[in-house]
């Protein structure tokens, strides 16, 4: 936020004549004027991502015994990738380091939602929901954000936010229009049949012709902007790496969604996690390739995009019996995009001994993130100070975090 | 036949079953004629749960001949590996001593490779038949109890391979014997198969103080034990804490299963490896439960199956996946009651269901799973398939890949999960890819009779009357409303 502040403030008094005005108005004024066509796609990392395996904190002096067999360093045949001295990221991550030093990543530590308990389930519903506890699922934050999206922006205007996938995911849910699109495997179907069938829903079932409808709408921009694109591979890097290549087709669009989400699964590494190759390497790689994908595809609207990758909970600091991690607390969530004030570490570190850790078996999550997906809706979407507390109910104290974005 | 009774009868064929078969089967009139007797006569023959064919194999033989390959890979490799280091030895004595003519090395043969396809073979026979099997029934209410259960307690093929060769021979051998059983018995036999204990991650787990835990590096994991506390039996608002959760993986350690080497009984069997199980009392739940070999864990599970809070979760998601995305409570209520009274008895249990007059008037809401979709689909046409593979790919393409949900608390059971624009686009295309197979032999008019009869609506009959060709109108049969919801 520092960083555009003093831009926005000369525009503003040259139009107002050093009027005074509310001041969380000042970037939707700013973004307005420059024409921005931003970007916004979370990806839901369920299972529980090792923030400690894929950005080991090598220079924490616990951090090698407690992660034991599967700990990093930046020795060896594989050595992890050095961030900023004390943090590294897992070797998998090739494109994420580059966007790093791009100034076009940023990685949160030791963060988590507010919730404490230890159940996928629940800690995904509170993630994705953005509720400060278990139990909502009615409606997800992204798609509460949509809802209140700044009235005249170009993003407003863009339609409906994507889930990519065979279902919505919950983070999308709610009132605001969402559409759907997955990649097709099958010949295409007549367009006289799907109008057939519209009409007879539109009779005799308004719930499924609207979603007939939507399917329909979303398929012809997929099929105009990809001509022949398949889910190609059955391993786990071209099952992220897919999804994301046709998202980004959709995004990049002039007349598709400008907001998107995505789940990929696998995460929740209890045996044989793997070091600087094995599983949790292979799932990196993945993630790593799909915001490839995003960046490729994007092309020139990337400099406006952000992705966030998040996940319901952190794993153990310690390695359990079985060369894996159980569930957890804190742990990390990526940024990357053009949109970012990057190539740093946003992180209170909260230590690695024993009595550090969060019930003495977890790494303690300092941030909260909701500050920080509060801080992206803020100066990314233009979200104002007032609405985005409906976003993410019951969490003022997680005060939005400024100056992620460039 | 009047709409009233043939509304019923939908309720008795969709809701609770498979949907009407095709053909002269007449199981439409005669569901109208006793609706809940259609669906209940199921349950009175006692064998009706089972599966039993004499090419699906054991989950012991299946796991044996995965060892097998296993061991034939390793033997293999090291085979490789040493005629590479031999070749590499050869031709440094060729380098060193030019002069000479280098003799033949004489290699040994290689051993054979092992086929792995066979995994893929036992999985693909396993789903024939569980499919085979749901054409057979004039309802098929107790194939849809093993579909719930098995979605309840379910394992994921893509775990590995011994999970993938064994997820049809869990489902025969732990689920069908029990569902119109005691829950009691069901879930012991589901925590003891060794797909379970391979998929939640219970065959390696070791106690901390037990004799491996003291010698090796391996120790305790936590993950099965969490899992049949939220997803199995008390559901995660049940009562428990972090500290029931690591009581009860410490009394399930020892619980593997048999490897290769046949130390513990026969390869590929549930066994207890008292060497690896946590010594000790260990309370759960604020019970204690002293150290007793396996039956330290076998009374711990007794007692969650009949603990209150069981009873209310399993009475919740059968209303739910039976009746309505939103329960209601009332029948929730009445089904747990009848639960904790009969001593979990599942039988008891799908009979009130049955009988509940809520059940009957509660209106046809719900999508039909992929699952039941393929199935009611291939039931009308009268189709029983004879290959398995049109369906695995059909299912996957619709986000519900069989024996493969995404994570341990299976497949959603709610329209939000279904009656999605990328979830109706892939059955409109598979309704499409049927309706082309089946061509002009089949009349939609009669397809349309069998599934609906009197309860089709104008507008269908009208859409159907007047579609371009028999293919399309087939496909707008099975995209119908009357044929998606139950």
């Amino acid at each position: 936020m520092a960083s555009n502040l003093p831009h926005a403030t000369r525009r503003q008094l040259l139009v107002t004549g050093g009027a005074l005005f509310a001041w969380s108005y000042l970037p939707h004024f700013a973004r307005a004027a420059d024409a921005r066509d931003p970007r916004f796609i979370a990806i839901i990392l369920r299972g529980a991502l090792d923030g400690l395996g894929a950005v080991p904190p090598i220079g924490d002096p616990s951090y090698a015994a407690l992660h034991g067999p599967i700990a990093l360093s930046l020795t060896g045949d594989t050595p992890a990738l050095p961030l900023d001295g004390f943090f590294a990221l897992h070797p998998s991550m090739t494109n994420l380091v580059r966007l790093y030093g791009a100034r076009q990543a940023t990685i949160v530590h030791a963060t988590a939602t507010a919730y404490r308990d230890r159940s996928h389930f629940d800690g995904q519903d509170v993630l994705e929901s953005g509720y400060a506890g278990a139990g909502r699922t009615d409606s997800g934050w992204l798609n509460r954000a949509v809802s209140v999206l700044p009235k005249g922006e170009r993003i407003a205007a863009r339609g409906k936010a994507l889930g990519v996938g065979p279902a919505t995911p919950l983070i999308l849910r709610g009132g605001a229009p969402v559409t759907g699109w997955t990649p097709s495997t099958l010949p295409a179907v007549q367009d006289d049949l799907e109008q057939r069938l519209l009409a007879l829903y539109r009779e005799r079932d308004k719930a499924l012709a609207t979603v007939l409808t939507e399917s329909l709408d979303i398929e012809k921009i997929a099929q105009r902007e990809a001509g022949g694109m398949r889910p190609v591979g059955g391993n786990v890097i071209e099952a992220m790496r897919t999804p994301a290549r046709g998202a980004a087709k959709l995004l990049a669009a002039d007349d598709g969604p400008r907001i998107a989400a995505l789940a990929f699964d696998g995460w929740d590494t209890h045996a044989n996690e793997g070091g600087a190759t094995g599983r949790l390497a292979q799932l990196l790689a993945g993630l790593d390739a799909a915001i490839a994908e995003f960046e490729t595809g994007l092309g020139a609207a990337w400099k406006d995009t952000v992705v966030v990758a998040i996940t319901e909970f952190g794993r153990t600091a310690k390695v359990n019996g079985t060369t894996g991690t159980d569930h957890g607390t804190g742990t990390v969530a990526f940024l990357a995009g053009g949109a970012l004030a990057g190539g740093k570490m946003v992180a209170d570190w909260p230590g690695l001994r024993d009595e550090q850790l969060f019930e003495k078996r977890d790494l303690k999550a300092t941030t909260d993130l909701r500050a920080v997906l509060k801080g992206l809706l803020v100066d990314h979407l233009n979200i104002g100070m007032a609405q985005i507390e409906g976003v993410f109910p019951d969490s003022t104290s997680a005060k939005p975090l400024r100056g992620l974005i460039a | 036949m009047a709409a009233d009774s043939t509304q019923q009868a939908l309720v008795a064929l969709n809701r609770f079953g498979f949907g009407a078969r095709g053909g002269n089967s007449g199981d439409l009139a005669a569901a109208a004629s006793d609706p809940r007797g259609f669906v209940l006569a199921e349950l009175t023959s006692p064998r009706s749960t089972r599966l039993e064919n004499p090419i699906l194999h054991s989950t012991d033989a299946l796991l044996s001949e995965l060892y097998g390959l296993q061991q034939q890979e390793r033997a293999y490799r090291i085979a490789v590996n040493q005629q590479s280091a031999n070749q590499q030895a050869a031709n440094g004595q060729v380098a060193s001593e030019p002069t000479e003519t280098p003799a033949p090395q004489p290699f040994a043969p290689l051993p054979p490779q092992p086929n792995f396809n066979v995994i893929a073979e036992r999985f693909r026979a396993e789903a024939l038949a569980r499919i085979q099997r749901a054409h057979a029934p004039a309802c098929g209410f107790v194939e849809r109890l093993v579909t719930f259960w098995s979605n309840h307690f379910c394992i994921s093929a893509i775990k590995g391979p011994g999970v993938r060769v064994t997820a049809g021979a869990f489902e025969r051998e732990a689920i069908r014997p029990h569902v119109l059983g005691r829950f009691a018995d069901l879930l012991r036999a589901v925590e003891q198969h060794p797909a379970m204990l391979f998929y939640l991650d219970n065959a390696q787990s070791i106690g901390p103080n037990s004799r491996a835990g003291q010698n090796g590096k391996r120790g305790l994991n936590e993950n099965l034990a969490r899992e049949i506390m939220e997803l199995h039996t008390l559901g995660v608002d049940g009562g428990y804490t972090q500290a029931d959760v690591t009581a009860f993986a410490r009394i399930i350690t020892g619980w593997t299963v048999v490897g290769p080497a046949a130390r513990l009984g026969t390869p590929g069997t549930f066994t207890f490896n008292a060497n690896a199980h946590e010594p000790g009392a260990q309370t759960l739940l604020r019970k204690t439960y002293a150290e007793d070999g396996v039956a330290q864990g076998e009374q711990a599970l007794d007692d969650l199956a009949r603990h209150p809070s069981t009873a209310k979760f399993i009475a919740t998601k059968l209303v739910r996946h039976f009746i309505a995305d939103d329960p209601p409570q009332a029948l929730v209520d009445k089904l747990a009651n009848v639960f904790r009274d009969s001593d979990g008895d599942l039988k008891a249990v799908s009979t009130a269901l049955v009988n509940d007059p809520l059940s009957w008037s509660t209106p046809l809401t719900k999508i039909r799973s992929p699952y039941e979709f393929l199935v009611a689909s291939s039931r009308l046409f009268a189709r029983t398939p004879d290959q398995p593979q049109r369906y695995l790919g059909a299912l996957a393409l619709m986000g519900a890949p069989l024996w493969q949900p995404p994570g341990p608390n299976g497949f959603a059971d709610t329209n939000f999960a279904w009656a999605t624009p990328n979830g109706m686009k892939a059955r409109l295309e598979i309704s499409n890819q049927i309706a082309k197979r089946l061509g002009n032999l089949t009349d939609p008019e009669e397809a349309l009779d069998a599934a609906a009869g009197a309860a089709a609506s104008a507008d269908l009959k009208q859409t159907i009357g007047r579609a371009e060709s028999r293919e399309q109108a087939i496909a707008l049969v099975l995209m119908s409303p009357e044929f998606q919801r139950r």
